[in-house]
């Protein structure tokens, strides 16, 4: 080869993407692309269609208008799953069974990284302890950790995070920058959305502003 | 070129994520697994149909009075739409508590066929909660006076029709996943469907309980169920997505 290589895909792009329900605009026309590394903040307020935005990027709603790219790949399921890694309002989890039972069942769709099981997932976001406990006797903010334990056990480089500050105490806060601080440090890259109200640590992170 | 780069960007995601990769093999133990710890965590709610089935079948000889006769004639279908009914009321939560906490929003994204995932669900609902219904059948044949003849016939034909069933309550459900108290929309949108293959299975009882060759009501059910596994679960699948969507 003698050509040099091409600059690398970034991991997302959006372009003149705009979501619409029941001809009332919810948001856009937004362009707007994720690098390996990078960490981007969707910003706004309540209402003002953060996780609709987030919801159309994971396929879960189709987009109105506009195009979604996967590493350079238009967007389907085969250039996004296995990808992308969806942490929303909803744990994810099924409150019967434990976390090691839950997260052991999603590594086994996703794929766990290497070096990592569920016992050492849940070690690192603080709540090893609870790991054999009934999902539903953990805390709302508890409940949450599992969910970033989930980000840290499974594979997939885009990390879709709908409002990954509720529910969690100032040292939660500092974990979830300090996770996805590490995850773009090894070449994934994370989409975060928040109401304004937790200061982001990265201060390079790029912000979209969503007007309600 | 543009390939190039990707294929590039491709190999240093498959240099990195050196864990353990997943495959759809795996996908299904994992999910199959996880729903037999979730059935054993709810046993006793499993154990209701069952129940059900011993109560209504040892209450018929009392309420139509002990003529062996009579009921050895009327048990193989009394006891197929005993099957029926105790099946129903399990069809409708077949994917409720996985779309109201969040794991069918991590089953889409998942590298995994959703109509694989559909279907592996389907085969774990049917041998918690339908298998153990045909297990109990000599018990319930007996009761009934059903002819002992008849018996593996009726078992051959439940262990066709319920798969079935179970394929097509697991469309209906998908579907109607999204809706609040769904059981009687589902039983409503069901009944239509489970009608021919109620009236094939009690085809092959009748035929078995007159002497009557009852081989080829059996084939037409064992071709529904073929075609069944193939297409219901990307039924399903189409429908699991709307569900999320909504």
């Amino acid at each position: 080869m003698t050509t040099p290589p091409a600059p690398a895909a970034p991991l997302l792009s959006a372009h003149r993407l705009a979501f619409s329900r029941n001809d009332e605009p919810v948001f856009g026309p937004l362009d707007f692309s994720l690098g390996s590394g990078e960490t981007v903040l969707v910003e706004g307020d309540n209402g003002s269609g953060k996780t609709t935005l987030l919801r159309v990027l994971a396929g879960m709603l189709p987009p109105g208008t506009g195009e979604i790219h996967f590493h350079g790949e238009p967007a389907s399921r085969d250039s996004r799953n296995g990808r992308v890694l969806w942490l929303g309002h909803r744990a994810g989890m099924n409150e019967a069974l434990s976390a090691r039972e839950n997260l052991g069942f999603l590594a086994g769709l996703y794929g766990a990284r290497g070096g990592m099981t569920a016992a050492t997932a849940m070690e690192r976001v603080g709540i090893a302890a609870w790991i054999d406990e009934p999902v539903r006797t953990l805390s709302a903010g508890q409940k949450k950790r599992a969910g970033l334990a989930r980000l840290l056990l499974l594979q997939g480089d885009i990390w879709l995070l709908d409002e990954p500050y509720a529910n969690l105490d100032r040292r939660g806060i500092g974990l979830v920058n300090a996770l996805i601080a590490e995850h773009c440090a090894s070449g994934g890259g994370a989409l975060v959305t928040s109401h304004g109200a937790v200061r982001f640590a990265d201060p390079r992170a790029r912000h979209i502003r969503l007007d309600a | 070129m543009d390939s190039t780069a990707q294929s590039m960007t491709g190999d240093r995601i498959a240099c990195r994520a050196t864990g353990v990769r997943a495959n759809a093999a795996g996908a299904c133990i994992a999910l199959l697994r996880r729903d037999f710890v979730l059935a054993w965590r709810r046993r006793g709610e499993l154990f209701l149909p069952l129940l059900y089935a011993v109560i209504v079948t040892a209450l018929f000889p009392f309420a139509l009075g002990p003529d062996p006769e009579l009921l050895a004639r009327i048990a193989g279908g009394v006891l197929l739409v005993i099957v029926v009914l105790a099946m129903l009321p399990a069809l409708e939560s077949m994917f409720r508590a996985d779309l109201d906490d969040g794991t069918l929003e991590q089953w889409l994204l998942a590298p995994q066929p959703l109509a694989l995932l559909a279907l592996t669900r389907v085969i774990a609902h049917w041998l918690t909660t339908v298998l153990p219904l045909i297990i109990v059948m000599p018990l319930l044949g007996a009761l009934m006076n059903l002819p002992v003849k008849v018996l593996p016939v009726l078992i051959v034909t439940l262990l066709l029709a319920t798969p079935l069933l179970v394929l097509l309550g697991a469309v209906l459900s998908a579907l109607a996943a999204g809706a609040r108290r769904s059981g009687i929309l589902l039983a409503l949108m069901l009944l239509p469907l489970a009608v021919p293959v109620v009236i094939f299975a009690a085809g092959a009882i009748a035929g078995a309980q007159s002497g009557m060759p009852y081989i080829a009501p059996l084939t037409w059910l064992a071709a529904a169920l073929v075609m069944a596994i193939v297409l219901a679960p990307l039924a399903c699948a189409a429908a699991l997505r709307i569900a999320v969507e909504s």
